[in-house]
């Protein structure tokens, strides 16, 4: 069981890294939102470091969606899916293996390199250990969402933006709480933090389960 | 197969006999919850006249909720028993729903620009009910996208169960998220404290909508039903004639 | 009585759109069933979609 896990995300790493790297662009997009930012708002660091950790995770919920609709696509164009469909392994397990690498290809670095972005916007270093530690245990929970939507457009041409469509309202409750224990001036960030981990947690068994039965009901 | 489809020619039947006496009831409930709303109720002292706006507002969002429960109910039916009434049941409730709730948002901000002076605040309620719709566009989207109705069913049924376990999580956290922001609530609708003279119309108006929406939801479900059959023949005189040209 | 007073134009354009929006939705569902109830009979008498077309 542990064996086809580790092959499935291995596998999927190693196409996202030859694909011209998931990681890598979504880390180019992450740094363009947080760059256009000051542009709309203006180069006000008082207020760019207010608002700093929400336009960090504004910025990690886009790159989230961005890489999603080939999540399963892919796999649903070249028949890789199907073997995935009848391989003895349950197709929760595979599920739960594609979110891990395409967490691993995109939230992981995120929120890695998020401290350094964060310099953009004039974060505190308090601000900033808060913001990368809120991402990191947040966006897994992006990337469980997002497989749901990405589960149920997999055989749908251009579903991008119905993905989206389908995963923000999903969302709501992570950058609610996400933002909140990213704000080391919030009084409720350590219970925020807690409840982010909570439905990271969650969101996964639902995510396993959802995208799963998305999955068999496609390829009736 | 007979059983399956026995079983829609059932409800055809049952609610083709259900369905004007049901309209029959909301019309006569309407006249009577606008008689009670604008003639038979007193302003209230604090909201004033903006009141009888609740009469529609708090309806429209209890329907907006019940059409979402009517749908997570049939997307079990859909994925675990598969029934086709389901499947058909789904697809009636999506767009009732979604008009009510627009409905419940819009009377919401006209009742909240004389009574905050914005059309808009960011109230835990509206707010909800905002992300509610926005779950609602989702379902209605998805349906589309998708041509073959049993797949689409399908896919509309995981939707609309993960969003039924995310409804109460957003509104825990936007409620949460309002209280660190702006304090409570200004307004309480629906507390104990709420007079007679005001719960009677308020209860009239919302078993007459329920009545309405629900005789829009059978008729929808027997249009579906129709639709469907309407597929099946144009597919089967396709594969007829492809036979004969062949 | 009747006397909306000052904020009469959000209660009347408040019952105004929900009439509307139930209006439409009444709408809708009359028109889409009479369009199927209209095709299925066609298909039932046998002709094509739109009535037109050989017949095998």
């Amino acid at each position: 069981m542990m064996r086809v896990f580790a092959a499935l995300v291995r596998r999927d790493l190693a196409i996202a890294v030859r694909v011209g790297g998931a990681g890598g662009l979504g880390l180019v997009f992450f740094l363009m939102v947080v760059t256009l930012i000051p542009f709309a708002l203006g180069p006000d660091l008082n207020l760019l470091s207010r608002i700093g950790p929400a336009v960090l995770w504004i910025a990690g919920v886009l790159a989230t969606l961005i890489g999603l609709d080939r999540l399963f696509q892919a796999d649903e164009e070249d028949g890789s899916l199907d073997l995935m469909r009848l391989s003895p392994a349950p197709l929760e397990l595979v599920v739960l293996a594609k979110c891990v690498a395409h967490w691993l290809a995109t939230g992981l670095p995120l929120a890695l390199a998020s401290p350094l972005f964060g310099l953009l916007v004039a974060l505190e270093p308090a601000a900033l250990g808060r913001t990368a530690l809120s991402l990191l245990i947040g966006t897994p929970a992006l990337a469980f969402t997002g497989a749901v939507g990405a589960a149920l457009a997999a055989s749908i041409r251009r579903g991008g933006l119905l993905i989206a469509i389908l995963v923000v309202p999903l969302m709501v409750p992570v950058l609610i709480f996400g933002v909140a224990a990213a704000d080391p001036a919030n009084a409720g960030r350590d219970q925020a933090l807690t409840i982010l981990l909570a439905l990271t947690l969650a969101s996964g068994a639902v995510a396993a389960i959802g995208a799963a039965a998305a999955l068999r009901g496609g390829g009736q | 197969m007979l059983t399956r489809l026995a079983n829609p020619g059932f409800f055809m039947r049952v609610s083709g006999l259900a369905l004007a006496p049901l309209a029959a009831a909301a019309a006569l409930l309407f006249a009577l919850g606008l008689y009670l709303a604008f003639f038979a109720s007193p302003a209230d002292y604090q909201q004033g006249e903006t009141v009888r706006i609740m009469y529609i507002h708090v309806p429209a969002a209890w329907l907006a909720l019940f059409f979402y429960s009517i749908m997570a109910v049939s997307a079990l039916g859909t994925l675990v028993w598969r029934h086709p009434l389901a499947d058909v049941s789904q697809r009636a409730a999506a767009p009732i729903g979604a008009a009510f709730t627009l409905v419940c948002l819009v009377t919401g901000s006209l009742w909240g620009k004389p009574m905050w002076g914005t059309y808009w605040v960011w109230d835990a309620r509206l707010t909800s009910v905002l992300v509610l719709f926005l779950m609602y566009c989702g379902v209605l989207a998805l349906w589309r996208a998708v041509d073959d109705p049993g797949r689409a069913a399908r896919a509309v049924a995981v939707l609309t169960l993960v969003g039924a376990v995310n409804i109460p999580i957003v509104k825990y956290s936007v409620e949460w998220w309002s209280t660190l922001h702006q304090g409570p609530s200004v307004f309480r609708m629906g507390g104990p404290t709420i007079d007679p003279s005001m719960l009677r119309p308020l209860l009239v108006m919302a078993l007459a909508f329920t009545l309405f929406g629900t005789a829009l939801h059978l008729a929808g479900m027997r249009t579906e039903i129709l639709r469907r059959r309407v597929r099946s023949l144009t597919l089967l005189q396709a594969e007829r004639l492809e036979r004969a040209a062949a | 009585m009747m006397e909306t007073g000052r904020h009469a134009v959000f209660i009347w354009s408040a019952y105004g759109l929900t009439c509307l929006v139930a209006f439409g939705l009444v709408l809708r569902a009359v028109l889409d069933h009479r369009a199927q109830t209209r095709a299925l009979a066609r298909l039932e008498a046998g002709s094509g979609p739109a009535g037109s077309g050989p017949r095998g």
